[in-house]
């Protein structure tokens, strides 16, 4: 099943995905012992944007605000309950990947990479570091042995393992933890994939050995042509490594733009926040205080209004008796989702 | 407050602080052989003062925490040196007498101290406790302290009788902040309290401690990664690298003139939300394997102005008053 009708621009300057009305509903059972009643949390919910080629893109926001749910989908790891996500990667017609089923969905997981927040628990221990590497060649039955060894040698080279025959063979346990998220890296690179969603690749890493990770995937991505979705809670990560970012909270994008725009000039009193929220490594500095209320809540059943109406400052009537308002543009190339804004 | 480590003059005790760590050595044996965490470490921390003790994982941040209050794992050792709270050498101590210390004097916030709550008590109960065990006061005084405590962290009442479960993450470290202030200790040591937060909880928790502390006056260590976090809270600061302090001074110096070339490039290396977006440093190679740590200054295999003298010798102390840095060739 394919969706073109919202992608009918010419096929060089369409995106490279396109994301309409992603929703992630889970069921929890709210049960008493007379009844049982069906609920669900509203991890993501009519989540839209684009990805330009070579593009990228961060999905910002704190924990439980559905930025991993939503990355999980983009690459088939988690089902989405509704919504469309067209992938045209120009090879094809553009087709709808939350729709693809047997070989379709094995020909995009090749082309559809993730890397994982915890080098010490994404690769397995048992297995040295040529097999996790080769593991998506074998599955994507690319090459035989000898070229499998040459690929995976030529990939841990571009990721700083050099020389890559001292780490072919060694387990996990051997390297440290930069070293095991450049395997990390490597895995997701070497079948090639246009596109790579990287949740939180550096926030494990000490802060001396995160810059060359961050521009070890920056100039892989040039290098290879890969557009990156980065799922972050770090502001500061997202302003080094993003072109533009998507503020989420409970499942919600509440504010979208230019990476410099958002943060230098936020309009949602929620980004508003999360930005003062962070500590600024100057001493002396006195940051005014943050301005909400409360904690955030699980998303089950929530009512209609903005999701952010409890814990907005500015909030009043209007935004209690209303829908959660439209994601709209308030300035240039820089999307609101607020009617007090 | 004397912080050479090569001091002479003012040995334990005499120089009035608080706290006084002087030369203190920790190992660990490990399979592969000894490691030393912890090689040579000498600081004070006055009374209402913060010190930040910033550094990579595996620097031996954690490990002081853990040797001054002696809770030690069953492979580690306290080689040398001195630990001084008012004038008294705590090192010589039993575990007997040390748990008079403990709590009382000295408190501490771990990093995972939110999963340390007892999952099957009432949170109230177990302040309570603990109250009972250290200060031996009778059950309706403890609960009129709980609220007091609850009030100075910000929690509300109704929730003294409820289970950790239906407390969130942040609750969490309050209630437990509270448990560590409840003897109203002298100093409180905070490894990481806000590392698993989120960052506007975070900031809830910074503001609370910091605003505790200079209340009650009490002496802290603050142990982070982070150094916008120990940029925050603390009053010095003191940066470690491969179990040693390679630099201390106050905070406002370090963060905007210091010495030593391992400060300047976390420095550089630390991406900032305001401000310029200037460019991000790298530090070359990894930290060092303390199985087998480097010659000379430890950080030399990874400076920049590493010269040959740097392979060989201890780095000697640069001293800009109270600021100092243990390096060979202060870059200008």
């Amino acid at each position: 099943m394919t969706d073109n009708s919202k992608a009918t621009n010419t096929s060089s300057s369409r995106p490279l995905l396109q994301v309409r009305g992603l929703a992630k509903l889970f069921p929890v059972s709210t049960r008493n012992w007379l009844r049982r009643n069906r609920s669900f949390i509203h991890a993501v919910d009519g989540v839209e944007f684009e990805l330009g080629r070579g593009e990228s893109f961060g999905l910002v926001g704190e924990s439980g605000c559905g930025k991993t749910t939503t990355g999980k989908m983009l690459v088939r790891l988690v089902e989405p309950t509704d919504g469309h996500i067209i992938f045209d990667d120009g090879e094809g017609e553009g087709a709808d990947i939350a729709a693809l089923k047997g070989p379709a969905l094995k020909a995009f997981r090749r082309k559809a990479q993730m890397i994982f927040q915890d080098p010490y628990e994404s690769l397995n221990p048992r297995r040295t570091i040529f097999d996790t590497v080769a593991e998506p060649l074998k599955t994507q039955k690319i090459g035989g042995a000898f070229e499998r060894i040459d690929r995976v040698s030529r990939m841990l080279e571009l990721v700083g393992l050099t020389p890559a025959r001292a780490f072919l063979f060694r387990h996990p346990h051997e390297l440290s933890g930069g070293q095991r998220q450049r395997v990390a890296i490597a895995r997701a690179l070497v079948v090639e994939p246009t596109f790579v969603v990287a949740d939180e690749p550096t926030s494990m890493l000490d802060v001396s050995i995160r810059t060359g990770v961050m521009r070890l995937l920056e100039g892989l991505g040039e290098r290879l042509g890969v557009s990156y979705l980065y799922i972050t809670h770090d502001l500061a990560f997202a302003r080094y490594m993003c072109d533009r970012i998507a503020v989420m909270y409970l499942g919600k994008i509440v504010e979208m733009g230019e990476t410099e725009s958002v943060l230098q000039n936020p309009q949602h009193p929620y980004t508003r926040a999360l930005l003062s929220a962070v500590p600024t490594p100057e001493p002396g500095v006195t940051r005014p205080q943050v301005s909400i209320k409360g904690g955030v809540s699980l998303p089950v059943d929530p009512p209609a209004r903005c999701r952010f109406y409890d814990r907005c400052p500015i909030a009043d009537d209007f935004c209690r008796d209303n829908e959660h308002p439209p994601l709209e543009e308030k300035d240039a190339a820089h999307l609101t989702a607020c009617y007090k804004a | 407050m004397n912080t050479d480590s090569e001091a002479t003059t003012a040995r334990g005790g005499e120089s009035g602080a608080l706290l006084d760590v002087r030369d203190l050595v920790m190992t660990y044996s490990t399979r592969h052989g000894e490691v030393r965490a912890v090689d040579g470490v000498s600081f004070s921390v006055e009374r209402g003062q913060a010190l930040g003790l910033v550094g990579e994982s595996g620097c031996g941040k954690s490990s002081i925490a853990i040797a001054l209050l002696r809770l030690l794992p069953e492979n580690a050792l306290i080689r040398g040196g001195g630990v001084y709270l008012d004038g008294a050498d705590l090192l010589p101590l039993s575990e007997e007498e040390m748990r008079a210390y403990r709590w009382a004097r000295i408190s501490m916030v771990f990093q995972a101290a939110m999963n340390s709550l007892d999952p099957v008590y009432r949170v109230g109960d177990q302040i309570i406790e603990a109250l009972e065990q250290h200060v031996h006061s009778a059950r309706s005084e403890s609960l009129e302290r709980v609220r007091e405590l609850y009030d100075l962290v910000s929690l509300d009442h109704v929730f003294i009788p409820r289970y950790p479960h239906e407390y969130s993450g942040g609750m969490k470290q309050r209630a437990i902040i509270a448990m560590a202030l409840a003897c109203e200790p002298d100093l409180i040591i905070a490894d990481e309290p806000t590392t698993a937060l989120d960052v506007i909880v975070q900031d809830r928790i910074l503001r609370e401690i910091k605003k505790v502390q200079t209340e009650l006056n009490m002496g802290m260590i603050y142990i982070s990664h982070d150094m916008a976090v120990i940029a925050e809270v603390s009053d010095v600061v003191a940066v470690m690298y491969a179990g040693r302090i390679v630099e201390f001074g106050d905070a406002h110096t370090i963060f905007n003139d210091p010495i030593h070339p391992y400060t300047r490039a976390l420095m550089s290396a630390f991406p900032s939300v305001s401000g310029e977006k200037r460019e991000l440093s790298d530090i070359q190679g990894e930290p060092p394997n303390l199985l087998n740590p480097p010659s000379g200054c430890r950080f030399h295999p990874r400076c920049p102005y590493a010269t040959q003298e740097c392979e060989t010798g201890e780095p000697p102390i640069v001293r800009r008053g109270e600021h100092w840095a243990a390096c060979w060739n202060p870059p200008n």
